[in-house]
């Protein structure tokens, strides 16, 4: 599409104003559509795919399918699996959504949920044992999000105060973050024999298992709802306050947020570091609802799921949400459906989504648009 | 090349959509070979879509395209530019980072074997430059050029590939008048030698001045076509808006004409005062240089000169959205090194250059751009007051007859003029003592023209200062109570209006001494 | 001749980061993203392994190689070229997929999760890790010729003269004529042949595939495309550099001066210095990774 300003929009005066009702009502539709036909066409993309690496390991598709749903929604355990799965892509989700609302691309997720979660279990060892939860929570939560944020600042910076591209060094930074905590494990901190730290001493999360007995096994715990909390503030933030409207415009039209008097550079490492924070919270799901420890390659991947889930969720908290549940389903999935076909098959197909979701988006949009330009005549 | 007579463009019932944007709706197009054809209309009229489709950028939606006897219709530019047809951009189209001969071979590179022939595509650009006069040294990267160099090297690119048929769009927009001269010499001797040149303007002097015939465009069509020889300017000029204008100056304004001419710096009453202010670049050494003047209340200060010489960068130096050096006193306080929030709220309004980059975030709603720029006002708690801006945006929207009504829509919905009103609503709603505003007509129909003319008026008649930046010499002169002559980033002069006439500031636009 | 072990040894880890390297210049002064180094290289080094396992020639899985490299690469090209879908997703998607695709075929054709069996490489008279071994190998060769060619390419032929220019202004490109599209996919499918090659170096001097067995070595060309400022040449040292450190790591292993995970680091850190611009800036071709608007 061009935005030529010399070029005059149609039908300049009486019929606008005639139909401006109307309009109003065609404009929020169409938002609508625009916001949900693309993932769908995508998803469909993704089963079409799904089906024929099905097909090419000799099973039937509604059998491998129905299996796949009965171990994760269809039993409390792999319901609680998908659920623990879904709590730290939905961080890494929003941690990727926020920088995208702001124009940036996060790819450092990994690196920042790892470096929470190593900050958060450092914490643990160090306060004394036989604490109340309640109030190891503050401290676990500061030092999640400050190890994440230290992590996701460091791109932020160099990109206000250099340029410097925040994709590459995102990436780059992964490497040195993930080879870092590796050093600080291996050679500091780790329990003799393994990859992981000691136990936190107090504080640990309740999990689900707790309270209902048939999600015993399953890592699902408290964290979630921490994770609904974050996605609820951070909707709030970015559609209701005069931050998240300055840092969407900064998103939007850096050039029109500089001459509305926004800080620019200022957004841009914030919106970093905040979501290097997001994503370093997911870290507890782990560090504290879980295992309660820190170990090597619990974050392995997340990042690059969370961008999907980003993707798919269109950058909003509530698509986010369901997002993540869609790609920890799809997770878990694999698992679940093991026996009759690859487990590695899920992984072709979460990529499959993220590239139907990339490639159709904007053309499905742009079908759409004709398609309404013809039903409009004119 | 020798049947000069003969029919070298003709098109006929072009139309083009860009979603739901008509750029031409049935337009027609006769050139005759061996001659300058100048296309004109306003803004948005269509010229440059019609053009890019002649020489295969875009495809057309409808018509006929006929080049030199033969059917060409949707064609690619490659086969424009096979059968002679070449065309020079607006915004250039040259590779800042390949040298001037890689970018004149670029796409019919001269090789030797499978290697380019760097030598030769250097003596070729040589030869052209010998034979047409224009110099341009042929192993400099393009990035180091001046802008008329740049200009040199985008004919020398058409005609190195034999371009019979040049088409120039607005191509003084950016040039001094003597290379405008120059240039008129170049397309001349185009034309004596067998060429056919056809000149996408919008200045009426340009037409008389050059051009053998001339057609004219309104919203898309064609609807005049005339020998150059006998046509006026007024009758041109009534072909390109559809009805009676009273041209460039329009002198039977109300309101204060200020009393001084010259620029008085300290002087008491003065609302904006800006001393020795300097914008430095990039590449050249200063883009606004030492450039010091006061607006006193109810006053507007004209700048005037071609685009290019710093009048952007002043702007937005003024604006805080440039860094600079020297003062810029708003009522007495300094606001050199503070944001263009403190700015706002000191009282400085700003109607900016572009707004599509700048003025309106497109994809947010017409309520919310707004406020854009003030939303620090229509805060509860940390939360935007959705209620007070709702009912600042219909107030605006009536006030301002912004169509459509709905403040929901996003701004990107809305047509160019309607889109223009936002920005001016905007920035006159709000508690102001100075108004920047930089080309606030540009691209705008005739009648919101004149809404936002009046509104500009308007707020000199308040007592407001403004400081009204335009490329059209005409607004400057019609609006402005002293004009002031941007050149080389400097102001070269100010005329209080009784001597601002275009015999008087057209030569110091272009860097000439002022006389006396 | 310790010295002379260092170079071999700096060399062979250096020759897949050539290749990568070399490739993804092509496609990042076309201005396309060369994010997907990583999944070309993987997918490369799959495909030799399988088709010389299958063939019981190096040389088929070569071609094989290239195949599997440019086919990702042509993916890649289509939905960011025909489809304008944003780079830095589409690449991490065929990273993504590159990884997904191989371990599932890894189960189909040889049920294993973690490895092949073991497949033919180039035969190489008597063993060590010096040069002589070393230069048996024609992928070696080939990787040093491509350096060469690459830079070639680039700045001597009207090929590369497109690929310079619809990398920093597509539109001036295409309003001589220049067909931008055509010349895109192309510098993107070669990247991908040659990363694919860089992973057959891999797979098959070691004598099989192992699953991820790129582990990061695309991104390393990726940093060493930036930190050599876009230019082949330039690029080409930084992988020799980044080799060389590779190697220091490995001879210093065992020594409590250096861990190795700060050697790792080395590339990388360099590279973000690089782009923050301590030291010259590194500028990158000025479409690199915009989406095309006509």
């Amino acid at each position: 599409m061009t935005s030529d300003p010399m070029l005059q929009p149609v039908g300049e005066a009486p019929s606008i104003a005639a139909t401006a009702s109307a309009e109003k009502r065609v404009s929020r539709r169409t938002a609508l559509e625009e916001a949900i036909i693309p993932p769908l066409v995508a998803l469909l993309l993704a089963a079409v795919v799904g089906d024929a690496l099905i097909l090419s390991f000799g099973q039937s598709p509604g059998a491998v399918y129905k299996l796949l749903l009965d171990g994760t929604w269809g039993n409390a355990y792999g319901f609680g699996q998908v659920l623990y799965k879904a709590t730290t892509l939905t961080f890494t989700g929003l941690a990727v959504g926020l920088g995208l609302r702001a124009g940036l691309f996060n790819i450092g997720a990994e690196s920042q949920l790892a470096a929470g979660g190593f900050v958060a279990a450092l914490a643990g060892l160090l306060l004394p044992a036989g604490i109340p939860a309640l109030l190891c929570l503050p401290v676990y939560l500061l030092a999640a999000a400050l190890g994440g944020g230290v992590v996701g600042a460091v791109p932020g910076v160099l990109k206000a105060r250099f340029g410097a591209h925040e994709v590459i060094v995102t990436i780059m930074l992964n490497f040195v973050v993930l080879a870092l905590l590796n050093y600080l494990v291996s050679a500091k901190l780790h329990v003799p024999d393994t990859l992981h730290t000691p136990e936190l001493k107090s504080g640990a999360l309740p999990r689900l298992s707790d309270l209902a007995s048939p999600f015993h096994g399953s890592a699902a715990n408290a964290t979630i709802l921490l994770a609904i909390a974050t996605a609820i503030v951070l909707g709030w933030y970015l559609f209701r306050t005069r931050r998240g409207f300055e840092l969407r415009s900064v998103g939007l039209q850096p050039a029109a947020a500089e001459y509305a008097g926004v800080h620019v550079a200022g957004v841009t490492w914030r919106a970093l570091a905040v979501s290097g924070a997001i994503a370093g919270l997911g870290g507890l799901n782990y560090v504290l609802g879980y295992k309660h420890y820190y170990e090597e390659g619990f974050a392995t991947g997340a990042g690059f799921l969370g961008i999907a889930v980003a993707l798919v969720g269109r950058s909003h908290p509530a698509g986010i949400v369901v997002a993540a549940l869609l790609f920890a389903t799809l997770s878990q999935g694999g698992l679940a459906v093991n026996a009759l076909v690859p487990k590695q098959m899920v992984d072709v197909l979460q990529a499959v989504v993220i590239l139907a979701v990339a490639t159709s988006v904007p053309e499905v949009r742009r079908l759409l648009r004709d398609a309404r330009a013809g039903g409009l005549g004119r | 090349m020798t049947e000069t007579t003969g029919s070298a463009i003709a098109l006929r019932g072009i139309e083009k959509s860009f979603g739901p944007v008509l750029a031409n709706r049935g337009a027609d197009l006769d050139v005759a070979a061996g001659e300058i054809h100048a296309l004109v209309g306003e803004n948005g009229a269509g010229k440059s879509t019609l053009m890019r489709i002649l020489s295969g950028m875009y495809g057309a939606d409808a018509g006929t395209m006929m080049v030199n006897g033969r059917d060409v219709t949707g064609w690619t530019t490659s086969d424009a530019i096979a059968a002679g047809v070449g065309m020079v951009h607006q915004h250039f189209m040259l590779v800042p980072t390949l040298t001037v001969a890689e970018n004149v071979v670029l796409g019919s590179e001269i090789t030797r074997g499978p290697v380019l022939d760097r030598a030769a595509a250097e003596e070729a650009v040589r030869a052209l430059s010998a034979r047409t006069g224009l110099a341009v040294p042929p192993d400099r990267l393009v990035a180091d050029l001046s802008v008329g160099e740049a200009q040199r090297v985008e004919i020398l690119k058409t005609l190195y590939r034999g371009a019979t048929i040049l088409i120039l769009d607005e191509p003084t927009a950016v040039l001094s008048p003597p290379e405008v001269r120059e240039l008129w010499q170049v397309l001349r001797s185009l034309r004596d030698a067998g060429g056919t040149v056809v000149l996408i303007t919008h200045k009426l002097d340009e037409v008389i001045d050059v051009s053998d015939a001339i057609t004219v465009m309104r919203q898309g069509r064609t609807v005049a076509r005339m020998p150059t020889r006998g046509a006026t300017p007024q009758a041109i000029a009534r072909a390109m808006v559809g009805r009676d204008v009273a041209l460039a100056l329009d002198a039977d304004l109300a309101g204060p004409v200020s009393s001084g001419g010259a620029v008085s710096p300290g002087a008491a009453g003065t609302l904006l005062e800006v001393r020795t202010l300097c914008v430095a670049g990039t590449r050249r050494a200063a883009l606004v240089d030492e450039v010091s003047f006061g607006i006193e209340p109810g006053e507007i200060l004209g700048i005037a000169g071609v685009e290019g010489n710093g009048q952007t960068e002043l702007v937005e130096a003024i604006a805080g959205l440039r860094h600079a050096t020297g003062a810029i006193l708003l009522g007495g306080r300094d606001l050199v090194g503070a944001s263009v929030r403190e700015r706002g709220d000191a009282g400085l309004s700003h109607i900016p250059e572009d707004r599509h980059e700048r003025g309106l975030v497109l994809d947010y709603s017409v309520a919310e751009n707004l406020i854009l720029g003030q939303q620090h006002r229509f805060t509860r708690g940390p939360t935007l007051d959705m209620d007070r801006v709702l009912a600042h945006a219909r107030t605006l929207i009536g006030a301002y007859d912004i169509r459509p009504t709905d403040p929901a829509l996003p701004a990107r919905a809305l047509s160019g003029g309607n889109q223009q009103k936002i920005v001016v609503a905007r920035e006159m709603a709000r508690d102001f003592k100075v108004l920047l505003a930089a080309q606030p007509t540009r691209g705008v129909d005739v009648g919101a023209i004149e809404f936002i003319h009046a509104r500009l008026r308007e707020a000199r008649d308040q007592g407001k200062a403004v400081l009204l930046v335009s490329a059209d010499l005409s607004e400057v002169l019609a609006l402005a109570d002293r004009v002031a002559v941007m050149y080389g980033g400097r102001i070269v002069a100010v005329l209080p209006r009784g001597e601002a006439t275009p015999d008087t500031v057209g030569p110091l636009m272009t860097g000439a001494e002022r006389a006396a | 001749m310790i010295l002379l072990a260092f170079l071999a040894q700096t060399l062979r880890i250096a020759i897949p980061y050539l290749f990568a390297a070399a490739g993804g210049t092509l496609s990042e002064r076309a201005g396309l993203i060369a994010l997907t180094l990583e999944g070309y290289m993987l997918g490369g080094a799959f495909c030799a392994a399988v088709a010389s396992y299958q063939a019981g020639s190096p040389w088929i899985g070569m071609l094989a190689a290239l195949a599997g490299g440019g086919a990702l690469a042509l993916l890649y090209a289509v939905c960011t070229i025909r489809f304008r879908a944003d780079q830095v997703v589409v690449g991490i998607a065929i990273n993504l997929l590159a990884i997904g695709l191989t371990r599932f075929f890894l189960r189909l054709l040889f049920d294993s999760s973690s490895n092949s069996p073991r497949v033919p490489g180039f035969q190489v008279e008597g063993s060590g890790t010096g040069f002589g071994a070393l230069l048996q190998n024609p992928l070696v060769w080939i990787g040093l010729v491509t350096v060469a060619l690459v830079t070639w390419v680039l700045y001597r032929t009207p090929f590369g003269l497109r690929v310079r220019a619809v990398g920093e202004h597509p539109a001036a490109a295409a309003s001589v004529g220049v067909p931008v599209a055509r010349v895109r996919y192309l510098a993107v499918a070669a990247s991908g042949m040659l990363a694919g090659l860089g992973g057959a170096y891999l797979s098959l001097d070691q004598h099989q595939f192992t699953d991820q067995m790129t582990a990061g070595r695309g991104f390393i060309a990726l940093a060493a495309i930036i930190f050599g400022r876009w230019d082949p040449r330039r690029g080409a040292l930084a992988c020799l550099l980044f080799a060389a450190a590779e190697t220091l790591q490995i001879r210093l292993q065992g020594s409590e001066a250096l861990p190795s995970q700060f050697v790792e680091m080395i590339p990388y850190v360099l590279t973000i210095v690089a782009l923050a611009g301590v030291v010259g800036r590194a500028v990158p071709p000025a479409a690199l990774g915009k989406t095309t608007t006509e």
